[in-house]
């Protein structure tokens, strides 16, 4: 039954995000495991941000691209733990990100013990224009279309883009 | 299929829908939700409607202010934290229903439970007010909260922890977003500033309860689940401090305060706020939309 498990795989493999559809679930790190139990494909995801609106959206989709590879029976479940990182998102993920002109993110934040420190001033990381190549950009707000996405603006070239912000 | 973009998934048949509507699949489906042999699950149930109520009052008040920002990255802003507190109460209530091993999930506990079982503080269901009582809210909640979740990520409850978890990395940019509001108004034009005192003072009688505990509280402090309300107060304080001296501003006195909210004891503008949260799912509570 190897061979069903890696063919499942592939398959959920290709499922895309549907908020990125230029990201495969694989390449955000959405889709954390494809398993084969008791003759059914058991495909575990987490979810980026915890109000994720497209959970519902994902999960219908690895159904249906699954039913049409011939796995009539599918089982999409959660994990919570650990908690989604951009770091999750591989190379390929990142090159398409920025080929679809939203800037890949930086390194998470690494979080020391104790109470997080806040931060008062502007908060200067090294982000890339996606058009023009220019790290003299700055950010306009740090929320955007979706929960992962932060509003950003080029000095240089002047065109705004977004940024996937570092969670 | 994959759709180009939210409105043809929209429009498109098939299970998937979006961040509205009943009758959604169970958002910890696939997560082991046995509570732990020595823990009492009708207090982890409790304690988890404690703090899924706190982000939907809170969530509901953030989502008035769509189409009322001052400009539209704000509005933005606004939803997008409204959206994360939003997804914290769906897996919360969640959490509840299963610890307390009942039939009930998110719909029921949002829709269906009147303003005495919500258990959220009251600082939460206080009437919109303007930008300055706003951003004086979101800055106190949203410090509060990050203190609190950050210490539930070692809790006993495994579950319980990975929501914390979650959470913390989301209110963590919810704090920098009010607290660089705070600044630029508490630091501005003299009207900026009268009016971000104003909802630091109008806000701050209802603080002292958000470090007051409910005995549920007490016991799931005691047996590792929960953390000590108290226990936060340092934290808050220092951050809160830190913000209002970059704004110019003066930490208002507390109000010695009772656990009101946690028992169920709110403020008038609860009820209203519910019945509109509620109005469609109590018209036809048996549709699915």
């Amino acid at each position: 039954m190897v061979t069903v498990t890696t063919d499942a795989r592939a398959v959920a493999e290709t499922v895309t995000d549907p908020e990125l559809p230029m990201l495969t679930l694989a390449d955000l790190g959405v889709l954390r495991d494809v398993s084969e139990e008791d003759g059914r494909v058991v495909v575990t995801i987490t979810p980026t941000y915890s109000g994720c609106p497209a959970m519902d959206a994902m999960r219908a989709d690895l159904i249906r691209a699954l039913r049409a590879a011939g796995y009539d029976e599918v089982d999409v479940r959660t994990t919570l733990h650990p908690p989604w990182t951009t770091d999750w998102i591989s190379a390929e993920g990142r090159r398409r990100l920025a080929e679809a002109g939203i800037a890949p993110p930086g390194a998470a934040p690494r979080r020391a013990e104790g109470p997080i420190p806040l931060a008062l001033g502007p908060t200067v990381r090294t982000i890339r224009c996606p058009h023009c190549g220019s790290a003299d950009t700055e950010e306009t707000s740090a929320f955007g279309p979706t929960a992962c996405r932060a509003l950003r603006r080029c000095r240089s070239c002047r065109e705004p883009f977004e940024h996937v912000k570092e969670i | 299929m994959s759709f180009d973009n939210v409105y043809e998934a929209l429009t498109g048949d098939g299970d998937a829908r979006w961040a509205f509507g009943t009758g959604f699949a169970d958002p910890l489906n696939g997560v082991d939700t046995t509570v732990p042999p020595d823990v009492d699950g009708a207090d982890l149930a409790a304690y988890c409607l404690m703090l899924g109520d706190d982000a939907l009052i809170m969530s509901h008040r953030l989502q008035e202010w769509c189409t009322n920002a001052p400009d539209l990255e704000e509005e933005v802003a606004l939803a997008n934290i409204g959206l994360d507190l939003l997804g914290q109460t769906r897996l919360l209530y969640a959490r509840a229903g299963h610890a307390a091993d009942t039939a009930r999930g998110e719909d029921h506990y949002a829709f269906f439970r009147d303003a005495e079982e919500f258990a959220n503080v009251r600082l939460v269901e206080l009437p919109r007010g303007d930008f300055g009582d706003l951003i004086a809210r979101l800055l106190v909640f949203a410090t509060w909260r990050l203190a609190l979740l950050q210490r539930l990520i070692p809790s006993r409850d495994p579950v319980l922890a990975a929501i914390a978890a979650k959470g913390v990395k989301e209110v963590a940019y919810h704090r920098d977003h009010a607290a660089q509001w705070a600044v630029r108004l508490g630091d501005g034009t003299d009207e900026s500033h009268r009016r971000m005192r104003d909802g630091f003072e109008r806000i701050w009688p209802l603080v002292g309860e958000l470090f007051t505990a409910h005995e549920v509280e007490e016991r799931l402090t005691r047996s590792g689940v929960a953390a000590d309300p108290a226990g936060l107060r340092a934290e808050f304080d220092a951050v809160l401090d830190q913000v209002l001296t970059a704004a110019t501003l003066h930490r208002p006195a507390d109000v010695p305060s009772d656990p009101d909210g946690r028992r169920g004891r709110h403020t008038d503008a609860l009820g209203p706020l519910l019945a509109e949260l509620q109005s469609v799912a109590r018209a036809h509570p048996e549709a699915t939309w």
